[in-house]
């Protein structure tokens, strides 16, 4: 099969679903069990660190 | 010794004295060699600037700059405040004068024939804006943005700079040569390979610097403003470096042809294109609203788990858009069709993330009347929610059958880049300069205000006469009469249009007189504002 054909194909085909399938799972992913409490956490990392960065003793990694 | 800097040897600066003298050199020869204007004046640009840094650098043998790993670095986030106020009233007044050139021809004056004339000054406007602008914006506020969220100093050490300089050595080499002729013709891709090659070096810095300090942050999570710049980066590079896969004539001159040709040239153009907006003008300054509009309203945003499905639905979606932009051409229709679909889904997304960045407000909406600095930011994303809506319905077929090549859509990419773009930048200079010269506050906000609706006014009277003039002369070409001839010529329409230019051009000027305000604001800010209590122990100018 010649390039063209080929990279159209498994573009609409296996392509398509991978991203589609990708997609759907962060989705669902994003609404996972606990993922609010983490995400109220994060939200506010512009309210931290404002002036200098955070001390070794500071990090929370 | 200068302050941030050290004694100690940098064994560095001998490879950067040799290459700097290599480079001088070579810049010597391509002056000497040149084939056409625009290489020869860019080759001597890049002689003069490698023979500065040279001099430069043998100066500063046996100094070292410091680097506090306790301190943000901020200096050079100062630097792209000022470059994105400079280069933004640069681009408005080209806009300006390519306005009222449309509107009076004669201001295309003969003796600047070839240098100043409309098709010159045209994409020395775009770039102005949208590279200049609004990348130094990006660039300013997305060092700003990765330090605080990471809650470390920038990686890199001085590679910081040196994105900073090259970008601005970039902006120049490209303005210039568009007004001698040095253009490849693509729209928002007009450098020719030299300075293409040059912005691929720049852009990899800007990357390395940007991942580096993320990946050393102190922080737990990436905050999500910090998704859309590195996707911005990212998309960009990828774009910028298939959209310019040329070969040069000759490595003596700025002429280069690309390696496809016909329609297959022109999707390219137009996914770069359309990419262009969806991850330079949208995806980088959703990374500003995501930190910008929370920090001003004190809140964080409305919903954290609505901006990852937008970060990602925005990334999968975009990317298919820009077959839209040919319509009715050689383009197979499958493609076209595929683009305008995409386009309408787009819709989604965008009104998801404008939705996210409203709500930020909600139970904060009294600050819309006492602070104009989130009012403007509030009316940025109003306009990204319009034009996000727009533009979905100009790229289905029927739509666009009116509106395309008409003035419609260049109404519609200024509502998008002076409402959404511009004011979104505004407000985030606002916010950054009393911060960043550690003042109290800005210096007048009836100023803000005054800039505010100066901005707005002259935005509504720029799109709206771009729609009445874009949908006029669209029904004007299409109309045939009973023998079924067309009903007029071209210079009809050119001649019904010129009420609207005036217009158009009034609002532009109204919109660079806001922007002058701005400057003179921030410059007061800067002089005059009362400086910050804990920042005293500094040394602050007397006045």
């Amino acid at each position: 099969m010649e390039t063209y054909s080929f990279l159209r194909e498994f573009a609409d085909s296996w392509m398509l679903l991978f991203l589609f399938t990708f997609f759907l799972a962060i989705v669902v992913w994003v609404f996972r069990p606990g993922a609010s409490k983490e995400y109220r956490d994060t939200a506010s990392i512009p309210f931290r660190h404002e002036d200098k960065p955070a001390t070794d003793k500071e990090a929370r990694t | 010794m200068e302050p941030g800097k050290t004694k100690g040897r940098n064994m560095g600066n001998y490879f950067k004295l040799i290459a700097l003298g290599l480079i001088t050199l070579f810049a010597m020869m391509a002056a000497n060699y040149a084939r056409d204007l625009a290489y020869m004046v860019h080759a001597w640009i890049i002689m003069a600037v490698s023979l500065g840094l040279f001099i430069w650098t043998l100066r500063g043998m046996g100094t070292k700059t410091v680097h506090p790993q306790d301190e943000y670095m901020d200096d050079v986030v100062r630097y792209g405040v000022v470059a994105t106020a400079f280069w933004g009233v640069v681009g408005f007044l080209v806009g300006v004068i390519i306005a009222f050139q449309l509107a009076f021809p004669s201001l295309n004056f003969e003796w600047a024939q070839g240098f100043a004339n409309f098709g010159r000054l045209r994409p020395l406007h775009t770039s102005a804006v949208i590279f200049a602008f609004g990348g130094n914006a990006l660039i300013a506020t997305s060092f700003y943005i990765v330090q605080r969220t990471s809650a470390a100093r920038l990686w890199g050490g001085n590679l910081a700079w040196f994105v900073f300089w090259g970008y601005q050595l970039f902006i120049v080499l490209a303005a210039t040569g568009y007004l001698l002729g040095g253009t490849q013709s693509k729209e928002y891709a007009e450098p020719e390979w030299h300075v293409d090659l040059w912005l691929t070096i720049v852009w990899v810095a800007y990357l390395a610097v940007f991942l580096g300090t993320i990946i050393k942050r102190k922080e737990p999570h990436i905050y999500v403003a910090n998704w859309f710049f590195l996707s911005f980066i990212v998309t960009v590079a990828m774009l910028h470096l298939v959209n310019n896969l040329t070969i040069p004539v000759s490595i003596w001159g700025s002429k280069s042809v690309i390696v496809w040709a016909g329609v297959q040239d022109a999707m390219v153009q137009w996914w770069y294109g359309h990419n262009a907006v969806g991850f330079f003008l949208t995806a980088g300054f959703l990374g500003m609203m995501y930190y910008f509009i929370p920090k001003q309203a004190e809140r964080p945003v409305f919903s954290y788990k609505l901006s990852i499905i937008h970060f990602w639905a925005l990334i999968f979606l975009y990317i298919w858009a820009g077959p839209h932009h040919l319509h009715y051409t050689a383009l197979p229709d499958w493609a076209s069709t595929l683009g305008m679909v995409f386009s309408v889904i787009l819709w989604m997304p965008s009104w998801g993330g404008m939705i996210n960045g409203l709500m930020t407000l909600s139970g904060a909406w009294d600050k819309l009347r006492t602070d104009p600095v989130i009012r403007m930011m509030v009316i940025s994303v109003g306009f990204y929610g319009m034009s996000t809506f727009e533009g979905p319905m100009m790229s289905i077929r029927a739509v666009n059958s009116l509106s395309h090549y008409t003035d419609w859509t260049i109404g519609h990419v200024h509502s998008g880049a002076l409402g959404w773009n511009g004011m979104i930048t505004f407000g985030a200079l606002y916010f950054l300069t009393p911060v960043l010269w550690k003042r109290e506050r800005l210096y007048s906000l009836s100023l803000v205000s005054w800039h505010f609706w100066l901005a707005t006014i002259g935005i509504v009277l720029y799109a709206a006469s771009m729609w009445v003039t874009g949908i006029m002369e669209g029904l004007m070409w299409r109309e045939v009469d009973a023998n079924g001839f067309l009903v007029n010529s071209f210079a009809d329409t050119v001649a019904a249009k010129f009420p609207m230019y005036v217009v158009r051009g009034l609002g532009g000027v109204m919109f660079l007189a806001g922007a002058l305000i701005m400057c003179y604001n921030l410059w007061m800010t800067v002089r005059k504002a009362p400086a910050k209590e804990a920042s005293l122990s500094v040394a602050v100018p007397a006045e």
